[in-house]
């Protein structure tokens, strides 16, 4: 009786190890942003290799860290900002890899690619999906009539001249949450080196951020999405896309709200969200599957033209809508692209001094 | 069959006392490990002295409170905690003048309408937390619902400033927290002898003082349970102030994000979340002697 019963268990057991292998053999799993991939394209991708897609969100690129950090995330992509890879490569997170598999990565785009190299040395581990910049997202009727009809906001100066900032206080100024978008803009606004990693330097950016605080109602790094749409803020530092879903937004509930996205022409800072595969990837195969399809250049152009972002991919181009292409705030025009910069990650010690400056800019004290 | 006293008292004891292990002590022993390492950029981010019992003298060698001497060398982590206990305070005071009304109208209900009124205010746990923070700020907002009704009512000409303010913070503070001092309260008020109320009213005393001298103190109890059911969750509070507060408001909850999240200073973290637990349990003690003192 009893080596019956421990008979069924084992079976019961090894069925329970096949079905999940098996399970394993046709899922992939993808950690992303949401609304960040056409809905169609995940079904083509299913309908095509009989690989089901497990599509997960996150809201904050720290979650995701956070669980890279922990290990065993489960997932067999994951989209990392590229900002962070510097610090995540030596940690063997991710896998080499393999270019042989990757056949499409020859439409992608060399100006993008090179600059991701500066965070990826080689394009080792990563392959850019879309990419953009940090910027000036704005209610336009709210701010021409504080600062007047014929004002450009074109220029840093906006945000860090106290003067001109204090005029937008009433209808409400966010900036992001983050040392890495603000810490540079202020360098860069101040004619330092954006990539400063000097004390003496972080702390002149410090001062001046400290200096506009009065005038800002909120240091968050998401919540401008929406309140830029309500029209309950005027003035947010935001990401393009971001910024650019908040105008969609705002046109979709027709609320009278009209958004608009700038570039200061001091320059911005560059951001990319791209491709890696976990080292523990359970279904490496299905990952390097899924990057190939997705940089088809119908497909690229097909997620671009969904999520309305600039893909990495320069064959696409072809296929993305005019509008698109042609918006200057997703696909800046070639010399305002040459202004845009890139940094590198702050060190373990700097990065506790900067965050220690953050704090005391963002509470006053 | 006499089943042993001893095996008894066990099996009675061993459940709550396996949950506290499994679920208090386990988990806190891993925090404070994390607590006693040092950081580090590896995978999980820091490097543990404790390696087990067998390596107690290294253990005790390299142990040197490096993070705990950080907390209390910068004065953010005091005047974040300050500000914590503050902000807990007023939303448990607060807590308290809203829901001991709102407890002794649902006492004095017929006995019919009671357990419907139990459910109303157990009835917003049904939606997300998250749902009901973000729901707040809907309302709240320059153009919200509040405003829109105040200035159509002209009580105000300009919409009132409230979100990202410490208003805003304890708003939601009570707001979320409300049920808890609710509940409690009606319990002890339900169960409290109405004979002794008219018994007050019969030798002269006037309403107020039947409240001040009768019920309150009766009820006391259930005051102290409810003020300590507010007052503890809500010191490390993450999701309020960072939806409502704005730049000024500063809580340890948030702080702790900042070095897990943003610092990825496990260690630092940890420590402050040790450090948050032991303080919390003066007001734990606190509480629980009034209690003791209340029910005697």
């Amino acid at each position: 009786m009893q080596r019956f019963a421990t008979r069924i268990l084992l079976a019961a057991t090894l069925g329970l190890q096949a079905l999940t292998a098996n399970a394993q053999q046709d899922q992939l799993r993808i950690f992303n942003w949401s609304d960040y991939v056409d809905p169609a394209v995940l079904e083509a991708f299913t309908r095509e290799t009989g690989i089901k897609v497990v599509y997960d969100t996150f809201d904050q690129m720290e979650t995701v860290e956070t669980k890279l950090l922990a290990g065993k995330t489960g997932y067999d992509l994951v989209v990392v900002t590229a900002s962070f890879l510097p610090r995540h490569i030596p940690l063997k997170l991710y896998q080499p890899l393999d270019r042989a598999k990757l056949d499409n990565l020859k439409h992608m785009w060399p100006e993008i690619t090179g600059r991701l190299a500066k965070y990826d040395p080689g394009n080792v581990y990563a392959v850019n999906y879309m990419w953009g910049t940090t910027g000036i997202g704005y209610n336009v009727a709210k701010v021409r009539q504080r600062l007047g009809a014929d004002a450009v906001i074109d220029s840093w100066s906006v945000l860090f001249d106290p003067a001109r900032l204090a005029k937008l206080k009433d209808c409400g100024v966010h900036v992001l949450d983050a040392t890495e978008e603000m810490f540079p803009a202020a360098l860069r606004y101040l004619g330092l080196d954006p990539d400063s990693k000097k004390e003496a330097d972080l702390r002149k950016a410090a001062d001046l951020l400290a200096k506009i605080r009065p005038h800002i109602q909120k240091f968050h790094s998401s919540e401008y999405i929406n309140a830029l749409a309500n029209g309950d803020i005027c003035f947010a530092v935001g990401y393009s896309g971001d910024v650019l879903q908040a105008r969609k937004r705002a046109r979709e509930a027709k609320n009278g709200v009209e958004i608009a996205y700038s570039i200061p022409k001091e320059g911005a800072l560059m951001w990319f969200d791209s491709f890696v595969i976990p080292a523990d990837a359970g279904n490496k195969d299905a990952a390097y599957r899924f990057i190939d399809f997705v940089n088809r250049p119908e497909v690229a152009a097909k997620n671009s033209n969904f999520i309305q972002y600039a893909s990495g991919n320069l064959a696409a181009q072809a296929q993305v809508d005019p509008e698109i292409l042609k918006d200057p705030g997703i696909y800046p025009p070639p010399a305002v692209l040459a202004r845009l910069y890139t940094i590198t990650p702050y060190d373990e010690k700097t990065q506790k001094a900067v965050n220690r400056l953050w704090t005391r800019v963002k509470t006053g004290r | 069959m006499a089943v042993p006293r001893r095996l008894l008292r066990l099996f009675v004891v061993g459940p709550p006392l396996l949950w506290l292990g499994l679920f208090f002590l386990l988990p806190f022993a891993i925090v404070l490990r994390i607590a006693l390492s040092d950081s580090a950029p590896a995978l999980p981010p820091y490097a543990p002295h404790w390696e087990g019992w067998s390596r107690l003298g290294a253990f005790l060698a390299a142990l040197d409170g490096e993070t705990f001497a950080v907390i209390l060398a910068d004065s953010l982590y005091l005047d974040a905690l300050l500000s914590s206990l503050r902000l807990a305070a007023l939303a448990t005071l607060l807590a308290l003048l809203v829901g001991f009304p709102l407890a002794y109208a649902m006492a004095s209900a017929p006995r019919r309408w009671q357990t419907a009124l139990v459910v109303l205010v157990i009835l917003p746990f049904w939606t997300s937390f998250l749902i009901r923070v973000y729901a707040w700020i809907a309302i709240l907002r320059p153009e919200g619902v509040l405003n829109l009704v105040l200035l159509r009512l002209g009580v105000i000409s300009e919409p009132l400033r409230i979100l990202n303010t410490e208003a805003a913070v304890l708003i939601g503070l009570v707001y979320s927290y409300l049920p808890f001092m609710v509940l409690p309260v009606y319990a002890a008020l339900e169960r409290l002898d109405r004979s002794l109320i008219e018994a007050a009213a019969d030798l002269g005393a006037p309403p107020l003082r039947r409240l001040l001298t009768v019920t309150i103190p009766l009820a006391k109890p259930g005051i102290l349970a409810g003020a300590f059911l507010v007052f503890v969750p809500a010191v490390g509070e993450f999701v309020v102030p960072d939806l409502l507060g704005g730049p000024d408001t500063l809580m340890i909850g948030k702080v702790l994000w900042t070095d897990f999240f943003s610092n990825r200073d496990w260690p630092l973290a940890s420590a402050v979340a040790v450090l948050l637990l032991l303080l919390l349990v003066g007001p734990i003690l606190f509480f629980q002697r009034l209690a003791k003192g209340a029910a005697a």
